[in-house]
């Protein structure tokens, strides 16, 4: 095990970080942490670089500058499939479900990994249907068949299956009927009870609110206000300011 | 109605039905030439021009291995494996590196790999061409022909090859990781898939393929340093035709293509024959740029 | 351009002229024709940069066009009495045009990969019509001829000395050169770079790309199959070992060697290559393309700006 992190220690920590697409410069010094078992929510207007901040933790994007740390270890230039054994899970923006491959398949990708015996393998599996009992009815289909809120839960499920110890979930919620939101804020709540920590974005400010114990304001590419998730309601004007139309 | 009668009689059976089984076993093979070709391609946007010569190779490495066992087999298994040792190692230095650049560069490195690896062999083994004699002869009777077995072993090996291949990918834990690539390599790296890696196996692979088909096809003609360009250019056409990265698209162009081929050479010349793939080519850019036998999404 | 980097430019320029026309004078004849293939197939390595370097598609197309332009000239000089100079152009021309419509509309609907591919297969339907149809082109032997004069109808006519050659063909190529450059500098050159840069866009704009990648690919056509005929007339034959794609591969590889987007790049290139070749010879004998080769490879992965893009950057600093 690459050490637990010590209590005082975050679990993910991004320190500073600058990522560029190209010449374009996304993230100017983001810098934020989620504990251990925490939820913590990322909110901030469309393009002001929420999503480049998740595909950096991943690895997916690596900055230029700045550090990104995992349970206090550098992890900024690591590619993304060892993070993602290190217990780093990735519920990107539109789903990103394996089309062609199966359910059942879509599942296997995480869990096929070192060290996993077909008791524990079963074990997650069997897990993920209790949570998402329509995927054990369409284990045997193609993902790209399933409804929007189908794949979603595919998503969630699949990443749950590298029992990770953190899962970035980019705007989970986008494109859902209102039932399927709540299912989603069930989720989140249960992956909570069970210890994993999440770092969400969401444009559904409501529910990010509700679901995390503390919030990130992001505007052009920084953070611009941090604070316990009660200090914040709804109405309140800095909501307004960085997020209103 | 005697003129219906005598075009029938002017049909030359014979021919028909020794070209129709060449041309099966022709398009087993280019089947397994192709299938590297654009399982390379499917998953890594790479153009593999060398695909011709690790083919070559693979028919030059049979000849090593039969003269020093003098077992066919074993000429075959090496082949295959040695050669797809050489493709990962290959791809390892020279591909890697390209990753993420313009497409043009994969095409130009593996053009120049293919030259190098030409003008090894050239020098290697000269260029007289060599021989793999086949590991058993002895024709069987059918109708009125006779049809050598061997060929229809390579047909029968080929296409074991091909099914051996397809039910891993579609069953095995790796194959689901090399399809998985295939379709989203960014979200198969986030599920902790090693993509880097897969795409050096795969290429392996392709090369390993590419290779049984040289040793499979030695014995039908020479080897020499120059056998992999004319089969590089037809497995092209061939994936273009049945759709790149479509595997089964892939396997049936080459049949269609090899059939029509054969049949084409009952009435002109062999190198004359060649000129039909570039017809079929031409009709499917024309009216099913996608492919023939793509299917639609 | 600014007024100094103009000035720069053109005393360079007008330097490596003089250089190239006094040349043939002070080299012994193996290197006056080594130079003078060096500027043909500059030429045809300059016209491929239009197609990669511009606009954007690569393409394997070129021994195909730089082929019928050889046999163009070839029938003209065949088939006319007495043998015309700029009948051979002319017949060599429209050869390579008419071959470039047809690869052009075939191919300008394809992207980048496919384009290739259809292209290098294009050439190899052209390689393989030539090679069998032995009445009419001398197959696998290809066809040999006389060249004709230097003549301008009515004023002189005078036959071609090796040194006479090679400053037609520096006059050729210099003319192409200048030609193409303004071509690539004008709007439609810009245009055929904002495809390059990025397709969509440029179709979004309005503009009707497919038309312009046409019109590119019957330039890059035109410039290769003049090569073509320069070709001939140096050397009196027409073979089809010209037509086989590996001179297309070859084309690229003086590309992007030289730096491509350069015009003057390729002819860098085609001459590094050459010379790498001569020399490598010595050692290698046939087997001089496993070095070059391997150089080419790694050229490739480390210096993918070519030898001008490099010099370029170390000039900078």
């Amino acid at each position: 095990m690459t050490g637990d992190a010590t209590p005082m220690q975050p679990l993910v920590a991004v320190e500073d970080v600058h990522t560029y697409y190209g010449k374009s410069h996304i993230l100017h010094g983001v810098s934020l942490h989620v504990d251990r078992g925490e939820v913590v929510g990322l909110l901030g207007r469309n393009g002001v670089g929420k999503s480049t901040t998740l595909k950096t933790i991943m690895g997916l994007v690596h900055p230029h500058r700045g550090k990104v740390l995992f349970a206090g270890k550098p992890i900024t230039s690591l590619p993304a499939h060892k993070l993602a054994r290190l217990g780093i899970g990735y519920v990107p923006e539109d789903r990103r479900i394996f089309r062609l491959l199966t359910v059942m398949e879509n599942l296997r990708t995480g869990l096929d990994r070192h060290g996993m015996t077909e008791a524990r393998k079963q074990g997650l599996l069997e897990k993920a249907f209790a949570y998402f009992p329509v995927l054990a009815e369409r284990r045997n289909q193609a993902g790209g068949t399933l409804s929007g809120g189908e794949q979603q839960m595919l998503a969630i499920a699949r990443a749950m299956m590298l029992e990770p110890k953190i899962i970035l979930l980019d705007e989970p919620t986008e494109g859902l009927m209102p039932r399927m939101v709540s299912q989603i804020r069930q989720i989140i709540d249960v992956l909570h009870r069970e210890g994993v920590a999440i770092l969400l974005v969401e444009q559904n400010v409501p529910l990010t609110l509700e679901a995390s114990q503390r919030v990130y304001i992001m505007e052009k590419g920084a953070v611009r206000h941090h604070c316990p998730a009660s200090a914040l309601k709804v109405g309140d004007p800095l909501i307004q300011q960085y997020l209103g139309v | 109605m005697s003129t219906v009668v005598g075009l029938l009689q002017e049909i030359p059976y014979q021919e028909l039905l020794i070209q129709t089984l060449n041309g099966i076993v022709t398009g087993m093979i280019l089947a397994l030439i192709a299938s590297g070709l654009t399982l390379i391609f499917g998953i890594m946007d790479v153009v593999n021009f060398a695909h011709g010569e690790l083919f070559m190779f693979g028919a030059y490495m049979g000849v090593v291995v039969i003269s020093a066992t003098g077992s066919f087999w074993l000429a075959l298994l090496l082949a295959t494996l040695i050669v797809a040792l050489i493709g990962a190692a290959l791809q390892i230095t020279t591909l890697r590196p390209l990753l993420g650049r313009d497409p043009l560069t994969t095409i130009l490195a593996t053009f120049g790999i293919s030259l190098v690896m030409q003008n090894y062999a050239l020098w290697q083994f000269g260029p007289v061409a060599r021989k793999i004699p086949e590991p058993f002869s002895g024709q069987f009777t059918l109708f009125y022909l006779e049809y050598p077995w061997y060929r229809v072993l390579i047909a029968v090996l080929s296409a074991a090859i091909i099914g051996a291949f397809y039910l891993f990918l579609k069953y095995g834990t790796y194959g689901i990781w090399i399809r998985a690539t295939t379709q989203d390599r960014v979200m198969a790296e986030a599920m902790g898939i090693p993509v880097s890696w897969v795409h050096t196996a795969v290429f392996g692979i392709g090369a390993g393929m590419a290779a049984a088909s040289g040793v499979l096809f030695g014995p039908l003609v020479g080897v020499n340093h120059a056998m992999g360009l004319d089969w590089v250019l037809k497995a092209f056409i061939v994936v273009v035709v049945g759709g790149m990265g479509n595997l089964g698209g892939s396997i049936a162009a080459s049949i269609f293509i090899s059939l029509l081929e054969a049949y084409a050479s009952i009435w002109v010349s062999p190198a004359q024959a060649v000129i039909v793939s570039f017809v079929v080519l031409i009709l499917t850019l024309l009216f099913r740029p996608t492919g023939l036998f793509a299917t639609p999404k | 351009m600014s007024k100094r980097s103009a000035t720069v430019y053109w005393t360079g320029f007008s330097i490596i002229l003089a250089l190239l026309i006094l040349a043939p004078l002070v080299l012994t004849e193996f290197w006056r024709r080594f130079l003078t293939e060096i500027l043909i197939w500059g030429l045809l390595a300059m016209s491929s940069d239009i197609l990669i370097g511009y606009t954007g598609m690569v393409s394997f197309g070129h021994s195909a066009f730089f082929g019928l332009g050889m046999y163009g000239a070839a029938a003209a000089l065949l088939m006319v009495r007495p043998p015309n100079l700029w009948l051979a152009i002319l017949y060599g021309l429209v050869g390579s045009a008419g071959i470039a419509l047809f690869v052009a509309y075939f191919s300008t609907r394809l992207r980048d990969i496919y384009f290739a591919i259809t292209t290098l297969i294009f050439s190899q339907i052209f390689y393989v019509i030539i090679f069998t149809w032995t009445e009419v082109t001398g197959g696998e032997n290809g066809l040999t001829f006389r060249r004709p004069a230097l003549e301008i109808p009515g004023l002189f006519s005078v036959p071609f000395s090796s040194e006479t050659l090679h400053w037609f063909v520096l006059a050729v190529v210099t003319a192409s050169y200048l030609i193409l450059r303004r071509i690539t500098q004008s709007p439609f050159g810009m245009v055929l770079q904002s495809i390059r840069e990025n397709e969509a866009r440029t179709r979004a704009i309005g503009y009707a790309v497919e038309r312009y990648k046409m019109v590119a690919v019957m330039l890059s056509g035109l410039f290769a199959g003049l090569a073509g005929v320069l070709y001939a007339l140096q050397n009196r034959f027409a073979a089809p070992d010209f037509v086989y794609f590996l001179v297309s591969g070859e084309t690229v590889i003086f590309n992007v060697m030289g730096g491509i987007g350069t015009l003057v790049g390729p002819i860098v290139g085609a001459g590094f290559f050459l010379l790498l070749r001569e020399a490598f010879s010595r050692f290698f004998t046939e087997y001089y393309l496993i070095p070059v080769g391997v150089i080419f490879i790694a050229m490739v992965i480390f210096m993918p700006q070519g030898l001008l893009g490099f010099m370029r950057r170390w000039l900078n600093q």
